[in-house]
C-alpha cells in the first residue's frame, strides 16, 4: 500500500486514541478535585492533567495557571493546542477523508458524524459542568465505535495493521506517561510514605485507564500502590498495560513483516522492548527505579515510532 | 402527630447550614430541569440494571428503586456524632453475641430475661460455646437511624443479619456525580467510592487460621431470583471475588470448595447474603436447595468464615431492641451515644395494657417481621385494622413491640406537585474486621414518597436518595 495511506491510517488510529485518553484524564480529573481536600490534599490535579497529556509547556506559554475552567478548555476544545480532543476529532477526519478507500463505511461513519456533531452541538464548548460530561462520554463513545467498527468490519491486512500499531503505541504512550507523573505515588510497601490521601490518587489512576474494577479481578486485594505499577506495566490481561501494548506491537509488525517477506529496524525494536517487560518483574524496576524505568520506556516507544515512520511511512 | 423536623428548613423555617447551597442551587434550576433529569436518572439505573423483585408481584418482577435527585445533606458535625454513636452500637452487638453463646454473663446479670433468647427462633444453639475469629459476629451492619430533632438520632433497627442497600448507597453517588456535577463540585462531599475497599479488608481479615497468607472470599448468593440479586452481582464485581451460589460450593473433609474450571479451589471467608434458615439444609430447612450441604461443620470445624457470623440475628430482634441501652451501658460502661425510640415490650402485661388503650396514636411491630410487613400504623390504620390488630396482639402478646408514631425528619423531595419535604431515614453501613471498626462517611437515605406516609422500604413505595456528608 501506499506509504501516505499507511501514514494516514496509523495516525488516524492515534488521533483516536488519544481522543479517548484526554477525556478519561479530564473525567478522572474532575472527579479527583470534587473531593474535599481533606481526602485529597493540596495538589493542582489539573497541573498533572497537563503533565500527563504532555501538553504543559505549550499551556503555560498562554496561560497563567492551571485551573479548571483553563485546563478542560484546552485540553478538549482549544484550537491552540494541536492535541486537543477538538483537533484529535479533526485531525481523524482530515486524515479519514484522505483515506476513505482504505477505510470500511462503518468506520468512517463513525469518524464523519463525531465531526459533524463537533461542528454542531460542541462548536461553543461546554457551558456547564454537565455538557462537559456529556461531551466526554461523546468522545469516549466515537472512541469505542471506531475500535469496534475496525475490529469487525476491515479486511486483516497491512491496512489494519498499521491502524492497530498507531492504536497501540499512543496507548502504550498514554498509560506511560500517567506512570512518569504519577510514579511517586506507586512505590513499593518499604519506600511508600503516602498516608490515607493517596487512595484517591490510586484510583483516580485506574480510572482514567479503566482499570478499577480489572485491579480486584487480579489481584482481589485492596489497593496497593506497587500493584497498581504492576498492573499497569507488566500484567498483560489488562489492555492498556505496557505489556499487552508492546505484545499488540510485536504481533502487527510480524504480521507485515510476514506479508512483506521481510523484516527490519521496527520489528526488531519492538522486540526488543517487548522482552524486557517480559522478562522484568516489580521487584528489579524498583530496584533500577519505577522513574528512570518509565521515562526510558517513554524514549524506547517514542523511538519505535520513529522507526515505524522510517521504515514504512515515508 | 407533630410537626416532623425539616431538614433543610428547621424548626423555625430557617434555613439550616448544611443546605445553603442547595437551597442556592434550587432557587436557580427551572423545575422541568430537575424533572429532565429525574428521567435520565431512571434511564441510567434501567441502563445499569439495578432493579429489584418484588415477591408476589407478577405484572412486573424486575421494578427500579424510585430514585430522588435531590441529596440529602447531612453536616460533618453531625455525623461525627452519629460515626461515634454507630461504633458504640456495633461494638456492644459484637460483644452482647459473644456473650449470648459464650459465658452470658447479662442472663446473669438479670438484664434480659432468659426465655427471650432461648425461646427466641432466632438463636441458634449450634453457635453455644463456639468461638468466631477475632470474637466479630457482626462483620456489616445496616443500622437503621431516624431523627425527630437537630440534635438527636434514634436507631429505628439495628439490622445485624444480612443488611442490604449498600449498592444504591454507592451507584446513587455515581448517579448524581455523572447527572449533577456543577451541584456536586460546589459542596464538599466525602467519597464513599472506598466501601468495596473496605468491605474487602474486613472480609480477608476474619479468614480462618487454616487459610492461606491470601484467602480467598467469595459471596454467596441465593440467586437470581432473590430481590437482592443486583446489589450482590455489584459487589461480588466491586470486590473481585466469585459470585457463588449454593450449588457452587461444595464440602469436603470440613473444608469448604467452589467448583472451577481447574477444579477444587478452597474458600475462606463467605460473605453470604443467604439467610441462616438456608445455610446448611443438614443443619438448618432440610428443604433448602440454597444452601450448602457440610458448610455448618466446615464453619464449626473453623475452616471458614462466614459473614455475618451464624445466629447474629438475635442481637436485631425487635424484642431484644428494647434492650439496648442496657446492653450499650453493660458491655461498655459508657452512656449510649444513639438514643433508642421508646418501646413498649407487649409480653409484659403492663405495657401490653397501654399499648392496647393506645393503638390508634402507636406504631406496632411483629417482633420477626421486616421490610415493613405486618406492621400497623395507628394514625393511618382503619378502625377495622385496629381491631384486627387488637385480636393478634391479645392472642400473642410476646409476638409484637409497640412504638410512639415518630415525626420522623423530612428532606425536600420531587413529587407531582414540585417539592415537598418528605420522611426519610438512614442506613450507614458499620464494618467491623479483626482490628477496627469502620463506616464509610454516607448511607442509604430512604424516602417515603407518599405523601403523609412513614413507610420507607422499597417494597413499600419507598424511594432513595443520595446522601450527602459534608466535610468541614
Amino acid at each position: 500500500m501506499l506509504s501516505r495511506t499507511a501514514e494516514n491510517l496509523y495516525w488516524l488510529a492515534r488521533y483516536v486514541e488519544r481522543a479517548e485518553y484526554l477525556a478519561r484524564t479530564i473525567e478522572a480529573t474532575l472527579r479527583v478535585t470534587a473531593l474535599p481536600n481533606t481526602y485529597i490534599g493540596q495538589t493542582n490535579e489539573w497541573d498533572s492533567a497537563l503533565l500527563t497529556a504532555g501538553v504543559s509547556a505549550a499551556f503555560y506559554e498562554i496561560y497563567e495557571e492551571a485551573n479548571e475552567t483553563n485546563v478542560v478548555e484546552y485540553l478538549s476544545f482549544s484550537t491552540a493546542n494541536p492535541s486537543s480532543i477538538r483537533n484529535c476529532i479533526e485531525a481523524a477526519r482530515l486524515n479519514s477523508r484522505s483515506v476513505r478507500t482504505a477505510l470500511t463505511g462503518e468506520m468512517w461513519d463513525t469518524i464523519n458524524s463525531a465531526w459533524l456533531e463537533l461542528q454542531s452541538a460542541w462548536s461553543g464548548g461546554a457551558k456547564t459542568r454537565e455538557q462537559l460530561a456529556n461531551f466526554l462520554r461523546f468522545v469516549q463513545e466515537t472512541s469505542l465505535r471506531f475500535d469496534g467498527s475496525a475490529y469487525r468490519t476491515m479486511l486483516r491486512n497491512d491496512a489494519y495493521w498499521f491502524s492497530r500499531l498507531g492504536l497501540h503505541l499512543e496507548r502504550a504512550d498514554n498509560t506511560a506517561r500517567i506512570l512518569d507523573v504519577k510514579y511517586h505515588l506507586l512505590l513499593p510497601e518499604d519506600e511508600h510514605v503516602g498516608g490515607p490521601l493517596d487512595y484517591y490518587q490510586w484510583t483516580s489512576i485506574l480510572r482514567s485507564v479503566s482499570a478499577l474494577t480489572a485491579y480486584h479481578w487480579v489481584y482481589r486485594e485492596t489497593l496497593k500502590p506497587w500493584l497498581i505499577a504492576d498492573l499497569l506495566i507488566l500484567n498483560d490481561t489488562l489492555p492498556r498495560s505496557l505489556a499487552s501494548c508492546y505484545g499488540n506491537l510485536v504481533r502487527n509488525l510480524d504480521q507485515i513483516g510476514v506479508s512483506y517477506g521481510r523484516q527490519g529496524a521496527a520489528q526488531r525494536h519492538a522486540r526488543g522492548v517487548r522482552n524486557r517487560l517480559e522478562h522484568s518483574n516489580m521487584q528489579d524496576i524498583f530496584q533500577h527505579g519505577l522513574h528512570e524505568f518509565i521515562q526510558e520506556f517513554i524514549a524506547d516507544n517514542s523511538r519505535l515510532g520513529d522507526i515505524i515512520a522510517k521504515q514504512y511511512l515515508i | 402527630m407533630a410537626v416532623a423536623f425539616d431538614e433543610m428548613n428547621g424548626p423555625q423555617g430557617e434555613l439550616r447550614p448544611a443546605y445553603e447551597e442547595l437551597s442556592r442551587w434550587l432557587k436557580e434550576t427551572p423545575p422541568d430541569a430537575l424533572e429532565h433529569r429525574r428521567q435520565e436518572a431512571e434511564l441510567l439505573f434501567r441502563r445499569i440494571g439495578i432493579t429489584f423483585a418484588v415477591y408476589g408481584d407478577s405484572e412486573s418482577t424486575e421494578r427500579l428503586i424510585p430514585f430522588d435527585v435531590i441529596p440529602r445533606i447531612i453536616s460533618g458535625k453531625e455525623w461525627t456524632l452519629l460515626e461515634k454513636g454507630l461504633k458504640q452500637r456495633t461494638r456492644a452487638i459484637n460483644m452482647f453475641l459473644k456473650d449470648i453463646y459464650h459465658g452470658r454473663e447479662i442472663l446473669r446479670a438479670g438484664l434480659i430475661p432468659d426465655d427471650l433468647i432461648f425461646q427466641n427462633p432466632v438463636f441458634r444453639p449450634e453457635m453455644n460455646g463456639q468461638d468466631v475469629p477475632h470474637d466479630v459476629y457482626v462483620h456489616i451492619a445496616g443500622i437503621d437511624i431516624v431523627r425527630t430533632n437537630p440534635d438527636e438520632f434514634f436507631v429505628l433497627e439495628d439490622n445485624a443479619r444480612t443488611p442490604s442497600g449498600v449498592s444504591y448507597m454507592l451507584e446513587n453517588r455515581e448517579i448524581m456525580m455523572r447527572l449533577f456535577p456543577d451541584l456536586f463540585a460546589r459542596h464538599r462531599v466525602a467519597p464513599v467510592e472506598k466501601y468495596p475497599d473496605e468491605l474487602l479488608s474486613c472480609l480477608r481479615s476474619v479468614a480462618p487460621r487454616s487459610a492461606s497468607t491470601e484467602p480467598t472470599v467469595a459471596l454467596m448468593t441465593p440467586g437470581v431470583y432473590n430481590s437482592a440479586y443486583y446489589e450482590h452481582s455489584f459487589l461480588a464485581d466491586k470486590l473481585g471475588v466469585e459470585l457463588v451460589e449454593g450449588r457452587d460450593l461444595i464440602v469436603k473433609n470440613d473444608e469448604v470448595f467452589m467448583r472451577t474450571t481447574e477444579g477444587l479451589k478452597r474458600v475462606d471467608v463467605i460473605y453470604r447474603r443467604v439467610d441462616d434458615d438456608f445455610l446448611d439444609p443438614l443443619t438448618f430447612r432440610p428443604d433448602s436447595a440454597l444452601g450448602v450441604p457440610g458448610l455448618m461443620s466446615a464453619y464449626m470445624a473453623g475452616n471458614v468464615t462466614l459473614a455475618n457470623a451464624v445466629g447474629t440475628g438475635i442481637a436485631d430482634d425487635k424484642a431484644i431492641y428494647s434492650y439496648m441501652p442496657e446492653v450499650v451501658k453493660f458491655y461498655l460502661g459508657e452512656e449510649p451515644i444513639l438514643k433508642n425510640v421508646p418501646t413498649w415490650r407487649c409480653r409484659e402485661p403492663g405495657d401490653l395494657a397501654y399499648v392496647l388503650d393506645h393503638l390508634g396514636e402507636l406504631v406496632v411491630k411483629e417482633v420477626h417481621g421486616s421490610g415493613g410487613y405486618g406492621m400497623l400504623i395507628g394514625p393511618a390504620a382503619t378502625k377495622a385494622t385496629i381491631e384486627a390488630f387488637r385480636d393478634k396482639l391479645k392472642r400473642e402478646p410476646e409476638g409484637f413491640i409497640a412504638q410512639p408514631t415518630l415525626a420522623l425528619s423530612t428532606c425536600p423531595t420531587c413529587t407531582e406537585s414540585g417539592l415537598a419535604p418528605r420522611h426519610v431515614d438512614l442506613r450507614p453501613f458499620v464494618l467491623t474486621g479483626s482490628k477496627n471498626v469502620s463506616i464509610v462517611a454516607g448511607g442509604l437515605t430512604r424516602v417515603a414518597l407518599k405523601e403523609g406516609s412513614l413507610v420507607v422500604n422499597s417494597s413499600q413505595g419507598g424511594g432513595t436518595k443520595d446522601t450527602w456528608i459534608l466535610d468541614e
